[in-house]
């Protein structure tokens, strides 16, 4: 009964925040809205005693990815009255694209019937006596590694592209050379002057090599 | 409806009672100590600068922090009128919430009573770094709520450092797990009974934490630990001397409180899982009679205290790092190197079989 009750609450708040991040104006309570449509599918995943994926749910979607988004849509300055201007000529071709997809819903609740149970499609038997990360990392280590990997590898070509299409190198930017620092010492770092007793001594012309450009 | 009730409470309910105790005695037994504990932040940092500290209210400045509390409780909450008032409150409760959040899985003893821990799930150590990279959000939002310069540069500068940091945070976590082999934390600890130590032929000491074999992980943990918890020297989130405050500016009275409560909590909160992943959490320094009489909530309590001295004395002795210096330390010196650190455990563990 409890698992029922946290079902539905898990479940409605996922949906209305799922709502809320398309309906709300401001982006930024979009975007927090999105992370409480996340937390709720992680309670989710932990009714369904699949706590690892709970967990990685939150540590990569909402730890790291919607960090990311946060930290991209603060720093928009959105113009609602263009963003209006702007749905009022695609509404058109999002109404299309909608009805395409409430059709395709129509005909799946057609065909597999409008049953409402909380559990249509219970979690895959947990092997006995081990737990259940366990149980995937040998799922996935042994029957699955070459998959893994390519997964992996897609995912290197995909971070290594877009390194090469953002990284530039500016030319005449003072960049700091740690061991350069640290290998400094007192023959090269220091200079001994003998200032004559009554007289003043005008060092030379200090030569930096960034003064120079 | 009552025979319902009945059965519900039979079910659940004594569960749910004894949980709802147990978390309480938990949270007011930790503020307590996170009060005294403050209290010593300040003074050691007081005494390396050669200071007296606070030493007013109470013998020694004890009730100092209490005394805070009030004053902060009893002044005016400030909200500024541009601000997203929301998110604005919100934000200081979200930090506070998940620090103590993070204290279900922490394992303070096991005894004959059984696990001195609220919840024993099996992948308490993946909690422990989902809540943690969750603190970066009470910053985020309450650096963009406040709808004002210096506390939004504050809350871009802690998105970029805490999930950097996450990094080598997550790889140490790996290979502590990787000589463990198992998720749970109560299991991380229990697998410090045996060592380096007792491969030697020495009773179970010292010796059989992790951070003898795994010394290179302990030291880049702590240091991730300052920078995960914005302790000094990588404090740039509110940096004083060029951010005012950061994100805590517009800050006031009890929402202020909040903010530094959750700092503090998840600052002791990280104290507790160096000791529980590197320094034996409750187990005694040596199996021998006196030693391993004494309860091991006492050891606990002093390892984690030993590890907040160790925090205190980083911030009063080490300079604020410049920003593009702390990137360069997370990216380019503790990526590698602990990506190298995980290779180098698997391997051993794999080949060597020693170290267990």
């Amino acid at each position: 009964m409890a698992s029922a009750l946290f079902f539905y609450l898990f479940a409605v708040l996922a949906v209305a925040s799922g709502a809320s991040v398309i309906l709300t104006k401001n982006p930024v309570h979009a975007v927090l809205f999105l992370i409480l449509a996340f937390f709720n599918a992680a309670g989710l995943f932990v009714l369904l005693q699949a706590e690892f994926l709970a967990m990685l749910l939150v540590i990569v979607y909402v730890g790291a990815v919607s960090v990311l988004f946060l930290f991209v849509v603060m720093m928009l300055d959105v113009d609602f009255a263009e963003l209006k201007a702007g749905f009022i000529k695609n509404a058109k071709v999002g109404a299309l694209i909608g009805g395409v997809v409430l059709v395709e819903l129509i005909a799946l609740f057609g065909y597999r019937g409008l049953a409402l149970s909380p559990v249509m499609n219970p979690s895959a038997p947990i092997p006995a006596n081990i737990t259940n990360t366990r149980a995937l990392g040998q799922i996935l280590y042994t029957n699955y590694v070459y998959y893994f990997q390519g997964a992996g590898l897609i995912l290197l070509v995909a971070m290594i592209g877009a390194i090469v299409l953002t990284l530039k190198h500016r030319q005449g930017v003072k960049r700091q050379s740690i061991s350069a620092q640290v290998a400094r010492g007192p023959a090269t770092g220091l200079e001994v002057i003998k200032v004559p007793s009554g007289g003043s001594v005008i060092p030379p012309a200090v030569k930096h090599p960034e003064a120079a450009e | 409806m009552l025979d319902t009730l009945q059965t519900f409470m039979n079910d659940y309910g004594w569960n749910i009672l004894a949980l709802i105790g147990f978390s309480l005695l938990l949270l007011v037994v930790l503020l307590v100590i996170i009060a005294f504990l403050l209290l010593m932040d300040r003074k050691v940092w007081a005494a390396v600068q050669m200071r007296r500290g606070p030493n007013v209210v109470g013998p020694f400045g004890l009730l100092q922090s209490f005394a805070d509390l009030l004053k902060f409780v009893l002044k005016e909450p400030i909200i500024p009128s541009g601000s997203d008032k929301v998110v604005f409150l919100l934000a200081p409760l979200a930090t506070a919430t998940c620090a103590l959040a993070s204290w279900a899985v922490i394992p303070v003893n096991e005894n004959s009573w059984g696990k001195w821990v609220i919840s024993d799930m099996n992948v308490g150590i993946l909690y422990l770094l989902a809540i943690s990279s969750l603190g970066v959000y009470g910053i985020v939002m309450g650096g963009w709520a406040s709808n004002s310069k210096y506390p939004f540069m504050g809350a871009l500068r802690s998105a970029a450092q805490m999930v950097s940091y996450e990094v080598s945070i997550g790889f140490v976590i790996i290979s502590v797990l990787l000589c463990v082999g198992s998720l749970n934390v109560t299991d991380v600890v229990n697998a410090q009974k045996t060592g380096v130590g007792t491969t030697l032929g020495m009773t179970s000491s010292l010796l059989d934490w992790h951070w003898l074999p795994l010394f290179p992980m302990f030291v880049i943990f702590f240091i991730s630990a300052l920078a995960e918890t914005n302790r000094p020297p990588f404090d740039l989130v509110e940096a004083e001397s060029e951010l005012v405050a950061g994100f805590m500016v517009e800050y006031s009275s009890t929402p202020y409180l909040l903010y530094m409560l959750g700092e503090y909590v998840s600052i002791v909160a990280m104290c507790a899982m160096t000791t529980i992943l590197f320094l034996g959490g409750w187990l005694p320094p040596l199996d021998i009679w006196p030693l391993n009489a004494v309860p091991g909530l006492f050891w606990f309590l002093i390892k984690v205290v030993f590890v907040f001295f160790m925090f205190a004395m980083v911030k009063a002795m080490v300079p604020r790092y410049r920003y593009d210096q702390l990137m360069r330390l997370g990216w380019k010196v503790f990526l590698p190197l602990s990506l190298l650190m995980v290779v180098i455990t698997a391997a051993v563990l794999q080949f060597g079989g020693f170290l267990s």
